[in-house]
């Protein structure tokens, strides 16, 4: 495993990469042996194949989504970097960081933890989830259990509840007005570290 | 000085005559007092008890989604979706990006509560001051008691394998012979088990394997040979060593025939098939013990037989042995484990409780070549001990676990959302008005 200074030493950048994502030093050399391992051919870089390897993840109904989140349109490989500064949204909240207005969002909070949750549904990126997006997802996580029609009126369903300015779509500021009461920050929180 | 030279000797007197008296004469007659069964279970409370707590990283999916979805009025089992459904998936599957800890085996043989043994926890962090202290207790135990008894069995029962099996050497070829080569060498593996703490449950008895018959079986261990031999004589088929395996083996073979084999002749197949063949033709030989695989798996599944065993004809008998993860990995990685280093880590471990499933015999069919006779008997064997059965080609069969997984998981979402309506029902849905 090596010792975390050396293993730091060999991440360029790697200062500006713990102010961005406020990961200590443990965690980027956690994160760091971790890519290493997922990285097979030790390209530097990974592909949705390398991240498909993974059983757990293969099992996930939405395991292709989530691989999806880690490229940005256009790019069929992640380095270290960007991979960790996806990451970093699901980084457990600072509650000891002041809440200053002057500083910008952390890359951890609540919004961005749900914008994050957002894109997951909206793949077009358009800022609005149509229902044809929502029963996509739903289609993933129900699959072959329920029929078409039941598919539908779900969504039916979903969106007449969230969708407050009645266009037949849920944008992001009423998919954040529904999910208001739900504790984002433990929810969508995973613990790098014990 | 002659205080203490007196205490140690009656502390030795003592600590002989409880291994005879309890351990060794019952193991040799094949009763058990119940210890062992009694220990076990303690055990498994004890493990339930103080180390489901490691498990906190969260409960099962509907434990998980209910909380999701607390701000709701309706409770789960009316069934519906909700926005944060998805969270649940999207978590378990970043987790699993930044944390593999499935290595071959799939989720159902992951631990789910730790078996206090430091070496199944791959994340060992310092949890709670009392669970180090359940495992401080659990180390002195088992290395400080259990592990001087064991080995003094361990000892005992080969030392007695040699001095029997040479003894009854000695006697002309007759059938009072073979019954006490077969009594000497089933007390000696009694013995030993008795040596690993291992309990056995073997199922399907008359299916037992018959003279002249040839027994295969999945292998994890070496221990696998005691396992098979504390309920009926085998004929043992292996490389020849030197050392003190050349002693043992040297002496089995006195007492009734064994097949071993010089290295240089195991290269030659025809020379082992014959050899083998000869073996079985004679039909008052014991049955020969082979392992298709031939290497050490990991007892999750069972990889593909080689085909030369299912060439020398007879009566096949199928075995399968499944060892219980709970109590400790009888796993070899004779990669990463020499022999001795195993077998200390097997003496260290709480116990080793297995089970035995004998499978009704099979023959070769007309017009089927060796290898599909070879899938057709690992396929029996993976499907009895629950055990997967990784095809000819391994990747495929992978990729199809996977699907079903997938399918599990799929299912126990929806019937949270559609409560207990499922793709069948005909109920209409009910269109109620609710206030956010």
């Amino acid at each position: 495993m090596g010792s975390t200074n050396s293993t730091l030493s060999k991440i360029p950048n790697v200062e500006e990469l713990m102010q961005e994502t406020g990961f200590t030093p443990a965690h980027i050399v956690r994160l760091y042996d971790r890519f290493e391992a997922l990285d097979k051919e030790k390209t530097g870089h990974l592909r949705p194949q390398d991240f498909g390897a993974i059983n757990r993840l293969a099992m996930n109904p939405i395991g292709d989504r989530i691989i999806g989140a880690f490229f940005s349109p256009g790019q069929e490989t992640v380095d270290f970097h960007s991979f960790v500064r996806i990451l970093a949204h699901f980084r457990p909240a600072d509650k000891k960081r002041p809440k200053d207005p002057s500083m910008p969002e952390p890359v951890n909070s609540r919004t961005s933890k749900l914008k994050f949750a957002f894109q997951l549904y909206d793949q077009d990126k358009d800022g609005k989830i149509s229902r044809a997006e929502l029963l996509q997802v739903l289609r993933s996580m129900l699959e072959m259990q329920v029929t078409e029609e039941q598919l539908e009126s779900i969504a039916d369903r979903t969106i007449q509840e969230a969708d407050l300015d009645k266009d037949d779509a849920i944008s992001f500021e009423e998919f954040r007005k529904s999910l208001e009461k739900v504790n984002i920050d433990h929810k969508m929180s995973i613990r790098f570290l014990r | 000085m002659e205080d203490l030279w007196s205490i140690a000797v009656v502390l030795l007197q003592v600590w002989f005559s409880v291994m005879i008296g309890f351990i060794m004469i019952p193991a040799m007659f094949g009763l058990s007092l119940g210890v062992t069964s009694v220990y076990i279970q303690i055990l498994v409370k004890i493990l339930e008890v103080t180390v489901r707590k490691l498990d906190e990283k969260g409960g099962s999916m509907e434990q998980e989604m209910g909380e999701l979805r607390r701000y709701r009025t309706q409770s789960i089992s009316r069934g519906e979706f909700a926005l944060s459904d998805s969270f649940y998936f999207y978590i378990k599957g970043l987790e699993s990006i930044v944390d593999d800890q499935v290595t071959q085996r799939f989720s159902s043989e992951e631990l789910v509560s730790w078996n206090l043994l430091t070496r199944t926890n791959h994340n060992f962090h310092y949890i709670s001051l009392r669970l180090t202290i359940i495992w401080g207790l659990g180390v002195i135990i088992r290395y400080c008691v259990l592990f001087p008894l064991r080995i003094t069995l361990a000892i005992i029962g080969l030392t007695w394998l040699v001095i029997g099996t040479t003894l009854v050497g000695f006697l002309p070829n007759n059938r009072l012979k073979n019954w006490l080569s077969e009594l000497v060498h089933l007390m000696c593996y009694r013995i030993c088990a008795r040596g690993l703490s291992a309990t056995i449950q073997y199922h399907n008895k008359l299916n037992k394997p018959q003279k002249g018959g040839i027994c295969v079986a999945n292998h994890t261990s070496p221990i696998d040979i005691v396992i098979l031999a504390n309920d009926g004589c085998y004929a043992m088929v292996g490389q020849s060593h030197g050392g003190l395996m050349g002693v043992i083996q040297r002496s089995m073979v006195r007492s009734c025939p064994h097949v071993w084999f010089e290295r240089s002749e195991m290269r030659d197949r025809n020379a082992v098939t014959s050899r083998l063949r000869a073996h079985v033709a004679a039909k008052t030989n014991l049955p020969i013990l082979i392992f298709p695989e031939g290497t050490c798996i990991n007892n999750t599944s069972v990889m593909m037989f080689k085909k030369g065993s299912f060439e020398i004809g007879g009566t096949i008998y199928p075995v399968a042995i499944k060892y219980d993860p709970r109590f400790g990995d009888a796993f070899w990685n004779s990669a990463k484990y020499n022999m001795v280093n195993y077998l200390l880590r097997m003496m260290t471990s709480w116990a080793i409780v297995v089970n035995v499933w004998y499978l009704p015999p099979m023959t070769r069919r007309v017009g089927e070549d060796a290898a599909q006779f070879a899938n057709r008997v690992k396929s029996a064997i993976a499907h009895q001990g629950g055990l997967l059965d990784m095809a000819w080609d391994g990747s495929l069969k992978r990729a199809k676990v996977k699907e079903e997984f997938k399918e599990q998981q799929q299912k126990m979402y929806s019937s949270m959302v559609m409560g207990k309506k499922g793709r069948n029902s005909q109920e209409p849905h009910t269109e109620s008005t609710r206030r956010q």
